[in-house]
């Protein structure tokens, strides 16, 4: 398939564009819209969203679901918060501002266009979802409550409880279900998409596997929607939901979808240290915490003695030290390298010594212990649940963790792949967070795309197929890829070797974890470029899956997805050695500056990292859309 | 006479070391599928550490069962911190184990005791049933919200969010009705297996809100109906609220059976007047 990566941004300024474009698309009548058959798969915050609206516009929409229910999507875990520029506080946010703050956030690696249009529709997603009955949080005098967040200078941020996600994802939950109780969208739960098929260089339709039987089926239709999450899961343990995997998407890139930026990853540094080497997934408590919490560690290394008896002249508050003008609240992949940086010096805390304290104390003797239980109640609890600590005594213990993936699949102005047909929403793509994610800004991305950009956008690629025909699943395509997907599970219960899924898991998510993680070096990314296809090798020469694909068979679906990391992993790494500059989630050790600051390269490197997939294990080919920026000055951070 | 305080820090000291260990007896509700026939299997599962969560530790057993040839026991989980709803079990005879306000993955292993026999069976209910081992089908539910359980808005449609001002005690309320995660509990926990307290969650959660109220009796008679269609009748038991991980009212079943009356009455008149 011969690539153009056309960004198809549309021409005038940056606040008239999306405006242009919604005038300028072609549109699909009314009563056309049931004659076109949309596939969303996917029914996260992005996919529900994108699903209820086009089944509400009148398409005919088949959504697709590994879950039970589209309520279970790891969209409902999300706690903090959504962004929008309403200025309801008049502290002088606006569009522009907010457009700014997120390119500046992506560390200038993000498309303008992207940004402003998704800048511009927060509004209409606050109204949307206040509509639908979110029930957000409320001032005194009835209206809607922010809160600051993520190091925003504004209050922008909107919320329901610790529970910003869940709510947001029963609205479009609801939404979905209302169309599906009037037959405009049909649900397929517990199906997995494993494969998508393409007639004549266009999305024809997807492959999926019941679950619950084991039978591959396909399905086909004039567009394919995939909106189905990140892959932060690469890494074994991560905050995401135990079933976040990126088949979907790379079964997508290996169909010829390029694949942006795969290694723009982010990490929390907010996130509950693991206990055991069986911990199975790490758990993140909100940013919040650092607003009135102390970091520190002992300053001797291997220091045992329990917190209460090192004396302050001991400790070394390592983050206010190194930035006393941010502190503790110093940006994401900052607070996180600092403290790695202090458990590789010796200096981590507790049974595993692979912590950080954020203590309390001295907030709770400002404060009293009622406020802070107040702000900070149900974390606390949570934290006490999980530990078996009481954080209002001794200080908890924190650790950064994998927590969001920026990269996925490449898409245009209209979210569509390079596979013409095919379009990507939510985390499952690249576009709008470039190098790095502000706090509350993917629940934001996830709604408008999926409320109020691609029902758009749809129309304009579905307009000229008016008349035409969904290709007939019994086509060959489909006929070829059903079977290679029966051989390809048939194939991993054949193995018959002795390792499990997990143990897999847990070694590729080591390889990963140290050397494509929170920093990267030539020589680590080099190293896991030879350890990761000779652990695949193992995979494929020694896995046992016991049980049949016949029936419902849990160690057979991770099987599939854990396949998938591996080959996303080795994309990861060389995407990682091709970027020597540091930027956002990405940190090149060599490249940083004096003060250890991510250091980025505008004249070689503003442009995105689209792959192209050229076969199993093998190295892929690099495209490049440049970024241009008219409409922010780039800056190098500092929050010395 | 000086009475000393114990150090409120000495029974919470920080955490040095690792935790002890338990062996526990696990007997665990086997079923192939849908229609074969289940048994109880009994494993032994020594050296647990109880700084693992429920979750965890069946992880550990199934990488040894899985060793031993042993196909690994299959359940529901997904989030792990309990607010996606996935996970479920009826730990010792109790929807979601024996902590109040806890789904079973928040669970941990500190709550049990070194020689421990655990019971572990499916949550149990004729809407939900089994698909294999532990797991069940709940989506009854979904039909439930199907019906009625939203608030019609065309995406584009809706005006500016603050033209309604909601005073904070109702914004409140809602938020308390809809932190339901759908888990089930409370349908596994009542002798009637009645989803009242679901159901009455969903409809609370709109039916406070003044955007709710153009379908307010509309969806809960809808709601209400197909829930009779697939469960059984609340006879006021309250063992709902005491199982369920969110610590859901029952006051709301209250509220959502005045609504049903008054809109049988209300759809009623309105048929009458239009028919
Ligand atoms: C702990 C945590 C807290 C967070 N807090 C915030 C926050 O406060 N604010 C914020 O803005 N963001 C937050 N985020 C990020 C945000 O939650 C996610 O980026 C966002 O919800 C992703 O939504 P999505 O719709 O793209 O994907 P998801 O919600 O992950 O949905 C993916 C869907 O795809 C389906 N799926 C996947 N693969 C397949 C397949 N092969 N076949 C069939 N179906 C498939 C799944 O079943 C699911 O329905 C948080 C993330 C985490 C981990
Ligand atoms: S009411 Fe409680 S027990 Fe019942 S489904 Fe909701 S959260 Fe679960
Ligand atoms: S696994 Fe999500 S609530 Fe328990």
């Amino acid at each position: 398939m011969a690539v153009t990566l056309d960004p198809k941004v549309p021409p005038g300024p940056i606040d008239e564009k999306w405006e242009n474009h919604k005038f300028s698309v072609r549109l699909v009548n009314p009563n056309n819209k049931r004659r076109f058959d949309i596939i969303v798969v996917g029914t996260g915050l992005a996919g529900a969203s994108a699903a209820a609206t086009l089944g509400g516009l009148g398409y005919n929409v088949k959504a697709f679901t590994f879950h039970d229910s589209p309520r279970r999507a790891h969209s409902i875990s999300a706690q903090g918060g959504i962004n929008a520029a309403k200025n309801y506080h008049g502290d002088g946010d606006s569009v522009h501002r907010l457009f700014y703050d997120t390119v500046k956030g992506g560390d200038y690696r993000s498309r303008e266009a992207n940004v402003y249009r998704l800048a511009e529709v927060a509004n209409n997603i606050i109204d949307q979802c206040t509509a639908q009955g979110v029930p957000f949080a409320r001032e005194y005098g009835g209206l809607l409550d922010n809160r600051s967040f993520g190091g925003a200078q504004v209050s922008r941020t909107f919320y329901a409880r610790g529970q910003t996600g869940q709510q947001l994802l029963l609205g479009a939950y609801q939404a979905l279900a209302e169309q599906i109780g009037k037959g405009t969208c049909t649900l397929y739960n517990r199906t997995e998409l494993v494969d998508i098929v393409n007639v004549d260089g266009r999305a024809a339709g997807i492959v999926v596997r019941d679950l619950l039987t084991g039978e591959i089926r396909s399905h086909s239709a004039h567009a394919v929607v995939l909106a189905t999450g990140g892959y932060s899961n690469v890494f074994f343990l991560s905050t995401n939901a135990m079933a976040c995997n990126v088949t979907a998407i790379w079964r997508a890139h290996r169909r010829g979808a390029l694949f942006a930026n795969p290694a723009y990853t982010q990490i929390h540094p907010t996130c509950i240290p693991s206990s055991d080497e069986f911990q199975s997934k790490l758990t993140l408590m909100s940013e919040s915490l650092r607003n009135d919490g102390r970091i520190w560690v002992p300053e001797r290394a291997g220091d045992d003695r329990s917190p209460d008896q090192i004396p302050e002249s001991e400790r070394d508050y390592f983050l206010e030290r190194k930035y006393p003008a941010f502190g503790n609240l110093v940006p994401r992949d900052v607070a996180s390298r600092n403290a790695k940086a202090m458990i590789d010096a010796g200096k981590g805390v507790g049974p595993l010594h692979n912590g950080v304290y954020l203590d309390f104390t001295s907030s709770i003797e400002r404060l009293g212990e009622q406020t802070v239980r107040e702000r900070y109640g149900n974390l606390f609890d949570m934290y006490a649940r999980i530990t078996g600590e009481d954080p209002y005594r001794v200080p908890m213990r924190i650790y950064p963790a994998p927590h969001y993936t920026m990269g996925g699949l490449w898409v245009d102005y209209n979210l569509e792949t390079t596979v013409p047909g095919l379009y990507a929403i939510g985390e499952a793509n690249f576009s709008d967070h470039g190098a790095n994610r502000l706090g509350a800004s993917a629940l934001m991305q996830g709604l408008a795309d999926g409320y109020f950009v691609l029902p758009y956008t749809i129309g304009d690629g579905l307009a000229p197929l008016l008349g035409t025909k969904p290709v007939d699943t019994g086509h060959e395509a489909f006929a070829r890829a059903e079977q290679e997907a029966r051989d390809r599970y048939a194939g991993y219960l054949a193995i018959g070797g002795t390792r499990s899924v997990d143990w897999f898991h847990r070694e590729l998510g080591k390889i990963m974890w140290d050397h494509c993680g929170m920093e990267r070096s030539r020589p680590g990314l080099e190293k896991a470029i030879s350890e990761i296809p000779a652990l695949y090798a193992e995979f494929k020469a020694d896995l046992k899956v016991l049980g049949d694909d016949r029936s419902l068979n849990q160690s057979l679906e991770r099987a599939g997805r854990v396949d998938d990391f591996f080959q996303l992993g080795l994309l990861m790494c060389e995407d990682a050695l091709q970027r020597e500059e540091s930027c956002g989630g990405h940190f090149r050790v060599e490249h940083q500056t004096e003060e250890g600051e991510a250091q980025r390269d505008d004249d070689e490197f503003a442009f995105v990292g689209a792959w192209e997939h050229t076969g199993e294990m093998r190295s892929a080919v690099l495209h490049k859309e440049p970024l241009v920026f008219e409409n922010v000055k780039l800056t190098q951070r500092s929050y010395k | 006479m000086t009475v000393t305080d114990p150090d409120p820090r000495e029974a919470t000291a920080a955490r040095t070391d690792p935790g002890r260990t338990l062996d526990v007896t696990l007997k665990v509700w086997r079923q192939a599928g849908p229609d074969a026939e289940g048994h109880f299997a009994t494993y032994e599962a020594p050296g647990i550490s109880e700084d693992m969560s429920f979750l965890e530790m069946l992880d550990v057993v199934n990488e040894r069962l899985a060793d031993e040839g042993v196909e690994p026991i299959s359940f529901d989980h997904d989030c792990r911190e309990g607010i996606c709803g996935t996970c479920s079990l009826m730990i010792n005879g109790q929807a979601h184990g024996p902590e109040r306000g806890t789904a079973t993955c928040q669970l941990h292993m500190r709550t049990f005791s070194d020689g421990d026999t655990i019971v572990i069976e499916p949550f149990r209910a004729t809407a939900f049933p089994i698909i294999k081992d532990l797991m069940v089908d709940r989506a009854a539910f979904d039909r439930i919200v199907e019906a009625g359980g939203y608030i019609t808005v065309a995406a584009g449609s809706a005006p500016d969010a603050n033209l309604i001002p909601v005073p904070k005690v109702v914004a409140d309320a809602a938020m308390d009705a809809a932190a339901c995660i759908a888990c089930g509990a409370c349908v596994a926990a009542c002798p009637n297996s009645a989803a009242n307290l679901f159901t009455a969650a969903k409809a609370a959660h709109l039916n406070l809100l003044p955007q709710g109220q153009s379908q307010r009796y509309q969806r809960t008679e809808t709601m209400v109906d197909t829930m009779e269609d697939f469960f059984g009748s609340c006879t006021n038991h309250g063992e709902c609220e005491a199982a369920c991980p969110k610590e859901i009212s029952i006051d709301f079943i209250a509220t959502m059976n005045k609504d049903y009356l008054r809109a049988k009455l209300k759809n009623r008149r309105y048929l009458s007047r239009n028919g």
